[in-house]
């Protein structure tokens, strides 16, 4: 495996899970990270399918990267990607219906999940496709390690359960949990976020956003001296 | 003409694409630190959805659907799982020929929307859209008022969003928190308010 896993790979590999997070960090694909997080079993079929979709479009686009003229290169890119996800839909549809159908549109929308675009774009169009490939499971793992934080909460605190198995014993059944039920609303998914990225910014402030409007501390008057 | 109104109230206010459904949140975060900005994007979506929407479903009622063929004398093909990319293609090509065309007659519109209309591919409140259209089986004259509420509703947010972020910066945020932080808890917040709206029924 060693010769496998150079720098080059490791780095690609790991950097996207914290240090260069493509939600977090780059703002990339945003939406299907809020809507499917509210169980636990769809946000794994995502994060997997994600992952799968964005490493091998990018070996794809890496492998004949030197033969697109650039200027039709996003629809070749789009065409490639799209293609893919037919493929993940089909066996989903196939293999996994409920799922899909819980999934509903958002296994489609991974055609214009930037993550995706972003990767091609990014990176897969200048480097050979092993890189690439790796680069693709790597930016996957980010993106999957944040949904499946966000959707530990959402379905713990939601529902009690964690995959549908029963964590908290919930007050209708004569247990002690009574469920919130706000955490499987869509705006629990923002909260969470939101709150995931203050906390990995006060981790890593690095990554704090420069302060575009800085208000002046207020002027104290004659008795203002403390 | 009734289920037509409850269907574009219900697409403007109760499923709104990008505080329900969290579609096209991407350029939503990126885009909105200006309301001006945000307005322009906001239009150009309103119209690319309000095209896009209408043509998927024709593409897919006369090609795509189940046995849709018919009228060719082709009987018994299923080529629905062509969708996703026609949906793509459609959008990819009527977005590039609105940029022709806004260019050659309407030079205004296109330096006030000319930047934007590129990312609007890639945006997936639009082939969010088009998918819901198809996944909910809408027929030609539902999918023209689907588009244009949905759209609105879009832009709605998403100008909005800017308002409140244009005030939100003579807020004292903590460090950690500022820009991306502050807009995600910003954004749950409008979603929660939107909420308010589901139940209605025209």
């Amino acid at each position: 495996m060693s010769a496998v896993l150079n720098d080059e790979t490791k780095k690609v590999l790991t950097t996207p899970l914290v240090n260069d997070n493509p939600i977090t960090l780059q703002v990339l694909g945003i939406c299907s990270a809020l809507a499917v997080t509210s169980q636990m079993s769809t946000s794994l079929i995502m994060a997997l399918a994600l992952t799968m979709v964005t490493a091998f479009s990018s070996a794809a686009i890496s492998a004949i990267r030197n033969h697109i003229p650039s200027s039709i290169r996003i629809i070749v890119q789009m065409t490639i990607i799209a293609s893919l996800v037919i493929v993940v839909d089909q066996f989903l549809k196939a293999f996994a219906y409920e799922i899909s159908k819980q999934l509903s549109v958002f296994v489609g929308l991974i055609i214009t999940n930037c993550i995706v675009m972003g990767r091609a774009e990014g990176y897969a169009m200048k480097n050979p496709p092993l890189e690439s490939f790796m680069d693709g499971i790597g930016n996957g793992l980010g993106y999957s390690l944040i949904l499946i934080i966000v959707a530990f909460f959402r379905e713990t605190l939601g529902s009690g359960k964690l995959l549908g198995f029963e964590v908290f014993k919930l007050a209708k059944d004569g247990g002690w949990y009574d469920p919130n039920g706000l955490m499987l609303l869509p705006p629990s998914a923002f909260f969470i976020i939101g709150l995931i990225i203050w906390g990995v910014r006060q981790w890593k402030p690095n990554q704090v956003e420069k302060v575009e409007f800085k208000i002046m501390p207020i002027a104290h008057g004659e008795g203002g001296h403390h | 003409m009734e289920a037509y109104i409850s269907l574009f109230v219900k697409a403007v206010f109760i499923e709104n694409l990008a505080l329900s459904f969290f579609l096209g949140m991407c350029t939503f975060i990126a885009v909105s630190k200006k309301i001006a900005t945000a307005m322009g994007l906001g239009v150009a979506v309103l119209v690319v959805q309000a095209i896009t929407v209408p043509a998927n479903n024709m593409v897919y009622h006369t090609l795509l659907k189940e046995d849709a063929l018919s009228w060719m004398g082709i009987k018994g093909v299923d080529l629905s799982f062509l969708a996703l990319l026609s949906c793509i293609g459609m959008i990819a090509a009527l977005v590039q020929i609105l940029e022709m065309i806004l260019d050659k007659f309407f030079p205004a519109l296109y330096h006030a929307l000319g930047v934007f209309l590129p990312l609007i591919t890639v945006n997936c409140a639009i082939l969010g859209g088009s998918l819901f259209m198809i996944e909910r089986d809408y027929n030609f004259g539902e999918s023209v008022t689907y588009g244009i509420g949905s759209g609105l509703g879009w832009a709605l947010a998403i100008t909005l969003m800017a308002g409140i972020r244009e005030k939100l910066k003579y807020s004292d945020i903590p460090a950690g928190l500022q820009g991306l932080g502050i807009t995600f808890i910003t954004a749950g917040l409008m979603s929660l308010g939107f909420m308010a709206f589901s139940g209605i029924q025209l």
